[in-house]
């Protein structure tokens, strides 16, 4: 059946079953690779995405369930050409090994600095706490996290 | 000569096999080690843009490809930059010197006039019109490179050195980047079920209620035991892939009873015995202690599953993997299928973290087999969270003891290391199988139990000698010969649990003698880049007001310099333990001889840090019934956001000393530390990982 979306704020239709999850709709349907596969069971992050704002699983998410609602990935954060101050922290404070829970992190913090724009060191800690990281980049991407939020207070463009 | 030369240019002498001046004013780099997450490739466009004095962003480099980049082997054991950085090194350094002395006998002057600024020659200041791309001939390329051109001095370093931002990263942080996000035309998606274990016959499996929970068309493929679910849309197969197990019937399936889980359980069962080290003495003192410590096996855990894509076209095999040695893997595929090798491309592309032999190789004998079967697609297989967890190779457990025989103020003059553990290496390429291979109707024979030999740093053996001025040191090896799961290569192999008894145990007899343990340590330690990363370490943890045991807070140090040939590391570690360890903060000082680049080798000494505490404290692989029961991330715990302390790391300077690899050095040293610094907080000593709430209960109520 056809199921509307806004994806990265544009308008997108797609015929999938409603029981699909949102992340294979996604990187299938859509084309969108940044949020990924990590466990299929809400427990790592690597897929987390925005659903009106608010970080959602997309691994175990079925489509149907955010239908008509607006969703965000890391795409829709920025790109390597127009990165968000996000992405431009990340890079600043070399925040990953091998990069693949990036996506659903910058996610996470991009909701995070939404709703605080001074978060501690510890309340950052605590937003990442549902995303796991294996190579031990946590303390750059605790730094990255605190400078893209100094970063946004000083005005730079999101 | 050549038989000092690095191995990577012993089997690669042509030049054109390295570099390739491109005509847009870059220059390709190939090289055999591959990115893992480590940043090493960076680091090797580094030393060849230093070399060659080009501008480092004029540099692209290729690595892991059988087609067009040189044999190194696999990427591992922190060798990229000690062995293919050195030849990089060599190669560059080399290459120069052909094209410069060529131009200087061109302009009838000494070599030594010309200099490089960003690939353009100069005679003085002046430029000479002449630059690698106008200048540059086949004749350059012509002799076999005889590595003995001399590289510049580290003083004269204008990118070496430095700290330079990943190349990969950029990507990584937007969205892209990973084998698992490439398409190709024709693309297929597949996923296994899988053999329970070596041997397994399976006997029925009933299709139509898999067919139904899948809610699409999917082909089934099967190959003898090996049976893979292959169709055009990835949910279809995903689903059939998780319900099938529920349908398969196995003849010949194991039973894993809790016990094999512990590495306790590895002390008597059948071995190869190894000596290794100095004779016993024959009059030891009779004064002789000893202690016990133990880490279970370990998950490499990698954060997503293992993926490889395959297509047999023409007679053509081309694989994608996050493999650590594409040659290699290309050797294992041609065993398996029965191809020649030069049908077989295999070329490298990003995966999730590596820490070792993971599922990466296995994943792309799925992806083959299943390509063989269904030519002129591309099949790109993906392995489940839980086929991940139950079937990586692991790490092995090990228990170990270490024995002294103590002199009158109570320092070891003979230590004996005594070693149980199962192997540290089963690659195809070391008696291992692949994954695949056993289900397939010509299984390979069992595989034989080997460890890395000690000249590469040994397997369970791997810093089992302690480098204290001790004068009678001894390791007895029980290698195990049929460990409950498969085990292989996971960062550090041995150290981990060598260096945490060594140095725990340091810690231990340093309090019998009643002296403090870093004073203890120091008082048989001659070695001067040891004591200075000891000193250093505790000098900025302001050690000297630990304070007494027992009061809930507790500091520990570990030192170690890994395969005791290579990078040295101290860590100092700050605890709080009421009914679980804290970490409060983390000191660490390494050094690596000349630093490549800063930032990312001080990331690898982070990573390690956080990773060791991690299988420190939470992680142990279960098993029970017919396999592995920790098989998500509840049942297999690792460190969170919440649970990572500060982390300060100095790296020494020493730029005359030759560049040593930092992704494993911290790794036992921060087991140790942790170890120290929970028996420093609660006065009592745990000497089996991990450090659990449950562990922590059981130790305090005695």
């Amino acid at each position: 059946m056809a199921i509307d979306l806004v994806v990265n704020g544009a308008s997108r239709s797609v015929n999938v079953a409603e029981t699909t999850p949102l992340l294979d709709v996604l990187r299938n349907q859509l084309d969108l690779k940044g949020a990924r596969y990590g466990c299929g069971l809400e427990q790592c992050g690597s897929c987390m995405v925005l659903v009106d704002g608010t970080p959602v699983y997309a691994c175990a998410r079925e489509v149907g369930t955010v239908a008509g609602k607006h969703i965000t990935t890391i795409e829709g954060i920025g790109s390597v050409a127009t990165p968000h101050p996000l992405q431009i922290a990340f890079l600043d404070e070399q925040a990953g090994q091998c990069g693949y829970c990036l996506s659903g992190i910058i996610i996470e913090a991009k909701a995070l600095l939404d709703r605080n724009p001074d978060p501690t060191r510890t309340e950052i800690a605590a937003a990442l706490d549902n995303h796991l990281c294996r190579c031990g980049a946590h303390p750059r991407i605790l730094r990255a996290v605190a400078k893209a939020a100094s970063m946004l207070r000083e005005g730079a463009a999101a | 000569m050549s038989d000092t030369l690095p191995l990577s240019i012993q089997n690669n002498r042509r030049m054109e096999k390295w570099i390739r001046f491109d005509p847009d004013r870059t220059l390709r780099l190939a090289v055999g080690k591959v990115e893992l997450g480590q940043g090493n490739v960076t680091a090797l466009a580094q030393i060849a843009a230093e070399e060659l004095d080009i501008d480092l962003s004029r540099i692209a480099v290729l690595s892991g490809d059988t087609q067009d980049a040189p044999d190194e082997g696999q990427t591992t054991s922190s060798q990229s930059i000690e062995v293919s950085g050195k030849s990089v090194q060599l190669v560059t350094a080399e290459l120069r010197a052909r094209v410069v002395d060529r131009l200087a006998q061109r302009l009838n002057c000494a070599p030594g006039e010309i200099s490089v600024e960003d690939g353009v020659f100069c005679r003085g200041d002046a430029p000479t019109g002449h630059d690698y791309w106008n200048f540059v001939q086949a004749e350059d390329f012509a002799a076999e490179i005889a590595g003995t051109a001399t590289p510049k001095s580290h003083t004269a370093y204008r990118v070496v050195g430095k700290p330079v931002p990943r190349r990969d990263l950029p990507a990584k942080v937007t969205g892209a980047g990973f084998i698992h996000d490439m398409v190709r035309p024709d693309l297929l998606h597949a996923r296994i079920l899988r053999q329970p274990n070596r041997g397994a016959i399976l006997t029925a499996f009933d299709e139509a209620p898999v067919r139904h929970v899948a809610g699409g068309d999917f082909r089934v493929v099967r190959v003898g035991n090996f049976v893979a679910f292959v169709g055009a849309d990835e949910t279809v197969v995903q689903r059939a892939a998780v319900a099938a197990p529920a349908h398969a019937r196995w003849d010949k399936a194991r039973q894993i009873t809790p016990d094999q889980q512990e590495a306790a359980w590895l002390v008597g069962k059948p071995t190869n015995e190894r000596v290794h080290g100095d004779e016993p003495m024959t009059d030891p003192p009779t004064t002789v202690v000893e202690a016990t410590y133990s880490r279970p096996y370990i998950a490499h855990a990698a954060m997503g599953p293992s993926c490889a894509l395959a297509e047999y076209r023409d007679g053509v095999l081309s694989v994608w993997s996050h493999t650590q040695g594409p040659y290699p893997l290309r050797a294992a595929l041609a065993n398996v299928l029965g191809l020649p090798a030069d049908r077989i491309i295999v070329r490298h592309a990003h995966g999730a973290g590596c820490y070792g032999h993971n599922g990466a190789d296995d994943v792309a004998v799925d992806a083959a087999v299943v390509a063989l079967q269904v030519p002129d697609q591309c099949i790109r297989v993906l392995w489940r969270r839980e086929e991940e967890f139950g079937y990586e190779p692991f790490g092995t457990a090990m228990q170990v003891t270490a024995r002294a025989a103590l002199d009158g103020v109570g320092k070891p003059v003979e230590w004996t290391q005594e070693i149980w553990s199962a192997t540290h290496v089963q690659r195809p390429s070391t008696g291992g199988n692949m994954l695949t291979h056993e289900a397939l109707p010509t299984p390979p024979p069992d595989p034989k139990p080997t460890d890395p030999p000690e000249a590469a740093g040994g397997g369970g053996t791997r810093n089992g000698r302690p480098l204290y001025d001790i004068p009678v040191r001894r390791i007895l090896h029980h290698l195990v010969l049929a460990p409950p799961v498969r085990t292989s290569a996971l960062r550090g192999l041995g150290a981990l649990p060598n260096v945490f008894a060594i140095e725990c145990f340091m810690d231990e007899l340093a309090e019998r003698a009643g002296v403090e343990p870093v004073v203890y340590r120091l008082s048989m330690l001659s070695d001067k880049r040891a004591r200075h990363i000891i000193e250093d370490v505790t000098a900025r943890s302001d050690w000297a007001a630990r304070g007494a045991a027992g009061s809930g807070r507790g500091l520990g140090m570990g030192w170690a310099r890994y395969k005791n040939k290579a990078a040295y590391a101290a860590v100092v570690v700050e605890v709080e333990v009421d009914q679980e360890v804290r970490l409060k903060r983390v000191w660490c000082t390494a050094d690596a001889g000349l630093v490549i680049n800063p930032d990312g080798g001080k990331n690898q000494l982070e990573g390690g840090i956080i990773q060791a505490a991690s299988m420190t404290l939470k992680e142990q692989v279960t098993m029970e019934g017919p396999g592995v029961t920790s098989v998500d991330w509840s049942t297999y715990p690792i460190m969170k956001f919440s649970e990572v302390p500060e982390i300060e790391t100095v790296l020494v300077e020493a730029p005359d000393q030759p560049t040593l690899g930092m992704g494993e050095c911290t790794f036992g040293p921060t087991a140790a530390a942790i170890g120290n610094a929970v028996a420093h907080a609660l006065g009592i000593r745990i000497r089996d990982m991990p450090f659990t709430r449950e562990r922590i209960a059981k130790v305090l109520l005695g």
